[in-house]
């Protein structure tokens, strides 16, 4: 399934590098684009597990970025 | 101004002024009397903390996260660092002059975007429905085809249909870029998103909102690949290297040279703070991205949709343009111009022509129905069949109808008469039978010859026509606008084949683009490096296939976008060739010990700054 959410609070394009290659890992994510320019994260995962998946997507984006918010 | 971006506005004046105020009371001697380190300490401590606190704590955040070497901590480290070395001015100064840089780069990003996505704020938010003579406002998704909606002035058109009362001037800039008003009266098309001018205008809708141009652009918008181009792709792996090498070579600097020379670590850990702020490649990662974004919202001023950034940078290496023909360089509406029938009235063979294109869609049946004005009644017709490239083979009366190409005629094994005029040539045979030709042409639009000659200025090596017409017509047209090269008599699929020959006969360095509007250009269009689409007389799937829509299907606008490709890449290669320089240069001036803070704060955000205003130069276009 793919699905985008909106971004708030994105501030460094380095860390939308980082959060996109740390998606990217996470056991069942098929592929994730992470805009700086648009604000946008664009998640394509399995069906049948994308609501646990995307826990831990904020999960690792919160490392990262600890100010930005997923608008989910 | 964001409130964020406002209250760190604040923070910077406040600590400036008690900076001053501190600086001040340095040089007029007032701490002489202050015993020991920790008062004067204090004293620029509060300044510091004012504008710094944010950045300390996002350190010590950041170590607990694991994100240890960002630019938080090497900030917090280099200042600390001055700190302790009692170079208190110098610290406080240091981390305001950060902040300045941080907050400016913010500022300019969130303008950048904002500008961008005004430019696609075209997405109308009701429709008025006349409703027991009032008028109601309604959600452009409930409105059915054929309602009579109602546009007031200065409103912007909800969907897409034609208008049935009223006359008004209207402004199509936020889809085609045109700042001349198209006029409409009753029968005109008008498309939504575009926005009505002075009068009221009844109109009725052709399509539902999802089908309608706006929300069609919309979605390709929406739906851009987030394709990164070839550049950007190599400043992100770039980056991922830059940072851990600049690191091994700070740490590196700190513990090797005192441990070769001797003497102390004091000196060769501060250059290698020096070091660990340069670290950060900011300005190329954000730089680069904003360039190309402000190329794609200056080409989208123009009414041109790009629908990555691999593309515009793919149309500045363009050196070879291959055009179809009909609704690409000439207008696609077709009119019957001359009628030559054998041994039958003009009248009759028309209405023999009429009535085997009768299931057809094609421009030339719909033409020649045109023509022929009457009703056809269907019950004359019998089963028709198409045959791709070549015609139809029908029957009408009971008797056996081939309306094509002379290639039918060839097939069939009919001699036919060769009309010689310029433009598409329909034969017709009835009963194996020769009936007569029906030539039909077809005007070039007016922007062509000024099109190929403005790609030809901008120095496009090499142009080509593609068609399926006649040999005749395509080399007359051809040569008229300016081509170098044409290829007629083309099957659908001989156009792929063509394209892929002329796709092998390019350099590494170039790129070939495709443009067209038909149905059967989709594979072409695929297939060519950049293709790029007619968007309001283009058909859906060559939209959806292309990578460029040219939204007002003006071949000149494709000049134009070269134009700006061109300088969005020239834009980026001085950023790239900026930022490495002024950071390299730093970098070894630190090294030897030529450098302080101040340098390695310019080189890592001053830089940023700079490189990111040249980016916004991107979204300027000149006229």
């Amino acid at each position: 399934m793919k699905k985008k959410f909106k971004l708030t609070d994105l501030d460094c394009a380095n860390c939308a590098a980082k959060m996109e290659n740390a998606i990217k890992k996470i056991d069942g994510v098929h592929d994730a684009a992470v805009s700086f320019m648009m604000q946008k994260m664009t998640i394509d995962a399995d069906d049948a597990r994308f609501d646990e998946i995307m826990k831990e997507v904020v999960e690792v984006c919160k490392k990262v970025e600890p100010d930005c918010i997923i608008n989910m | 101004m964001t409130k964020r971006q406002k209250t760190m506005l604040t923070r910077i004046i406040v600590s400036f002024v008690l900076y001053l105020g501190a600086v001040i009371g340095e040089h007029m001697g007032a701490y002489e009397g202050l015993p020991g380190f920790w008062p004067e300490f204090a004293i620029f401590l509060i300044p510091y903390l004012v504008i710094g606190w944010d950045i300390v704590y996002k350190a010590v955040r950041g170590i607990r996260n694991g994100q240890v070497f960002d630019e938080n901590f090497l900030m917090t480290v280099a200042t600390f660092g001055a700190f302790g070395v009692g170079e208190f001015s110098e610290a406080v100064a240091v981390m305001l002059f950060y902040q300045v840089g941080e907050l400016f780069q913010n500022y300019a990003v969130t303008r950048s975007r904002r500008s961008i996505t005004e430019l696609m704020d075209i997405c109308p938010e009701y429709a008025n429905i006349e409703e027991d003579g009032q008028l109601k406002q309604v959600d452009p998704d409930d409105v059915e085809i054929g309602t009579i909606i109602v546009i007031k002035a200065g409103e912007r058109i909800p969907l897409d249909g034609v208008v049935v009362d009223g006359e008004s001037m209207i402004d199509t800039s936020a889809l085609t870029g045109e700042s001349v008003p198209r006029k409409a009266a009753a029968g005109s098309e008008v498309i939504s998103g575009c926005v009505n001018g002075n009068g009221l205008l009844r109109v009725q809708t052709t399509k539902e909102f999802d089908d309608s141009t706006v929300a069609r652009i919309l979605e390709l918008v929406e739906n851009a690949s987030s394709k990164k181009a070839k550049v950007e792709n190599f400043i992100t792996r770039f980056a991922r290297y830059y940072t851990p090498v600049v690191v091994c070579a700070a740490v590196c600097l700190a513990a090797v040279p005192p441990i070769l020379l001797g003497g102390g670590f004091g000196e060769w850990v501060r250059r290698a703070c020096i070091f660990l702020v340069i670290s950060c490649p900011c300005a190329l990662v954000i730089s680069v991205p904003l360039s190309f974004f402000g190329g794609i919202g200056a080409a989208s001023k123009k009414g041109v949709l790009v629908k990555g950034s691999n593309y515009l940078e793919a149309l500045a290496e363009m050196d070879t343009i291959v055009f179809d023909k009909t609704g690409t360089l000439t207008k696609g509406e077709f009119k019957v111009a001359e009628i030559h029938p054998e041994e039958m009235e003009s009248g009759e063979l028309l209405e023999l022509a009429a009535l085997a294109e009768y299931y057809s869609t094609h421009p030339i049946a719909e033409s020649i129905k045109e023509a022929y004005r009457k009703e056809i009644p269907a019950e004359r017709i019998g089963h028709t069949e198409e045959i791709s490239g070549h015609g139809i083979k029908t029957t009408i009366d009971g008797s056996e109808v081939l309306a094509g190409n002379g290639k039918l005629m060839d097939m069939f094994h009919i001699p036919y008469k060769e009309c010689s005029g310029i433009g598409t040539v329909v034969y017709l045979a009835k009963n194996g039978t020769f009936a007569g030709s029906v030539l039909i042409a077809d005007s070039i639009k007016e922007e062509t010859e000024d099109a190929i000659r403005k790609l030809k200025a901008s120095g496009v090596r090499r142009t080509v026509m593609l068609t399926g017409d006649r040999k005749a017509v395509g080399e007359a047209v051809a040569e008229k606008v300016g081509l170098d090269e044409a290829y007629t008599e083309l099957l659908p699929a001989d156009k792929v084949e063509k394209v892929e020959a002329l796709l092998a006969e390019m350099d590494e360095k170039h790129r070939l683009a495709f443009v067209g509007d038909g149905i059967n250009d989709a594979p072409v269009l695929s297939r060519a490096d950049i293709g790029i689409a007619m968007g309001s007389m283009g058909s859906d799937a060559a939209i959806e296939a292309a990578d460029i829509v040219l939204m007002d299907d003006n071949p000149a606008k494709i000049a134009s976008v070269v134009k700006i490709a061109r300088k969005t890449l020239v834009i980026v290669r001085q950023n790239i060739i900026f930022a490495l320089a002024v950071k390299a240069l730093v970098l070894l001036l630190g090294a030897f010990g030529m450098a302080n803070m101040w340098e390695a704060v310019f080189a890592d955000v001053g830089v940023s700054v700079i490189a990111i205003l040249n980016a916004m130069r991107a979204l300027k276009t000149e006229d």
